[in-house]
């Protein structure tokens, strides 16, 4: 019943002797909500410039809307990509960007934007140039929101949108997803604020995927387990650590794999404290290598 | 939210408990799925999975058209479902830690007898 969107196998892009994306399986269905999570340089830019033709594979096979989306624009019009950075022309104000919007996106909502630019409080008639960090981000949210594009692509979205403008956006993009159901890609740094707004999570590590799967199964799947080092040790016993920290006679160790009722009880009776993980501490621990070395190496009180 | 759950679970739960409290009556409608999903700030399809959980156990029914509703008789099968959780979730985990603070089980029943709750 779900229709793939995307689809990508052995996905290569290379700058130079720089591998950017290496040989990297993908497929989106439609109609879903995903987060393309990542540190800085992961390769989560380059993965949506490929997904929305703007570069080129240098290797591997790829299928936007059942073609390849570089050249072909019937695939093109029916993505949105917007940019961390999103270049306009000279002298171009908020006004002009959503008076041409409609020329690029058929499904354009002019009423919606409109709403949007309300809740902004976007000035649109001074010019762009002159616009704050914050509310030039925020007409990019307003051109991926209203465009209502199948494929919407969101880069770090909100450079400089304060905690309310950032809200406005999640409660409006829940809101007309649930209306127009649509396929959205969200890239950002701010795991915890989306974590359950999004339906399945990639997780991009230098070029690699290093997680695919349900934002469901991702969350409860790992657990911080502390206390007296022996306790701990007995209970985390074979399983496997992603994490561990220790002072003295405390430890503090995050294991994977969910844990059972019975497990918690156990725990309990052991004077163990057990924590969750969030989507952000787990991602921080899959790709912090270096820093989940340096925390191996424990503090001797 | 809890973050160490899954949140279709608790958004199941938290309607279970709409039903056990009385809040939401049987055949009364239960929040629509947009509803649910713009309350808390979650997923559409992780409101609907919570949902369907309920749609699978009998709890709530679709009424095409108009939404979800509470089956007649679920309010008691919740509550019969939660009695038998109950010595597993509350008892045991009580009397563990009472144990271990050196409360025997006679003294724990004299002060479940004297705490009273109002109710």
């Amino acid at each position: 019943m779900t229709t793939t969107v995307v689809r990508a196998r052995g996905l290569t892009k290379r700058y130079g002797s720089f591998t950017a994306i290496d040989g990297i399986d993908l497929s989106l269905d439609e109609g879903r909500i995903y987060g393309l999570l990542g540190r800085n340089g992961a390769g989560k830019t380059t993965v949506m410039q490929l997904l929305t033709g703007q570069i080129f594979p240098n290797g591997g096979e790829l299928e936007v809307f059942g073609r390849p989306p570089a050249e072909h624009a019937d695939v093109l019009r029916r993505m949105c990509f917007i940019a961390e950075a999103q270049r306009y022309p000279e002298d171009f104000t908020p006004a002009h960007v959503f008076r041409s919007a409609p020329w690029f996106f058929e499904h354009w909502d002019a009423a919606f934007a409109e709403r949007l630019i309300a809740d902004f409080r976007l000035p649109v008639k001074r010019r762009i140039k002159k616009l704050s960090r914050g509310q030039l981000s925020a007409v990019g949210v307003i051109v991926g929101l209203a465009s209502r594009a199948p494929m919407t692509f969101f880069d770090e979205p909100y450079l400089g949108l304060d905690a309310v403008a950032r809200h406005i956006f999640y409660d409006r993009l829940l809101e007309d997803y649930a209306a127009h159901p649509r396929t959205v890609v969200l890239s950002t740094h701010l795991i915890d604020e989306v974590a359950n707004l999004l339906e399945h999570v990639i997780l991009i590590d230098q070029g690699r995927i290093l997680l695919d799967r349900d934002a469901d199964e991702v969350r409860g799947s790992a657990t911080t387990v502390a206390g007296a080092r022996a306790a701990v040790e007995q209970f985390v016993g074979e399983r496997p650590v992603i994490g561990r920290e220790g002072l003295g006679g405390l430890a503090s160790v995050t294991i994977d794999g969910r844990l059972d009722h019975a497990e918690r009880v156990r725990a309990a009776e052991l004077g163990l404290e057990l924590a969750p993980v969030s989507l952000q501490q787990l991602i921080v621990h899959l790709t912090g290598a270096e820093l989940a070395e340096s925390n191996q190496k424990e503090v001797v009180a | 939210m809890d973050e160490s759950r899954p949140i279709f679970l608790q958004i199941a739960e938290q309607i279970e408990n709409d039903i056990v409290d009385g809040h939401v009556a049987e055949d009364a409608a239960i929040p629509s799925i947009n509803e649910l999903a713009a309350f808390h700030r979650i997923n559409p399809a992780t409101a609907l999975k919570g949902v369907n959980r309920l749609v699978e156990q009998g709890l709530v029914a679709k009424r095409r058209g108009v939404g979800m509703f509470v089956v007649p008789g679920a309010r008691e099968r919740l509550i019969e479902r939660r009695r038998a959780e109950f010595a597993a979730e509350y008892l045991r985990p009580l009397i563990v830690e009472a144990a271990k603070l050196g409360i025997g089980v006679d003294e724990l029943a004299g002060m479940v007898r004297e705490e009273r709750i109002l109710t």
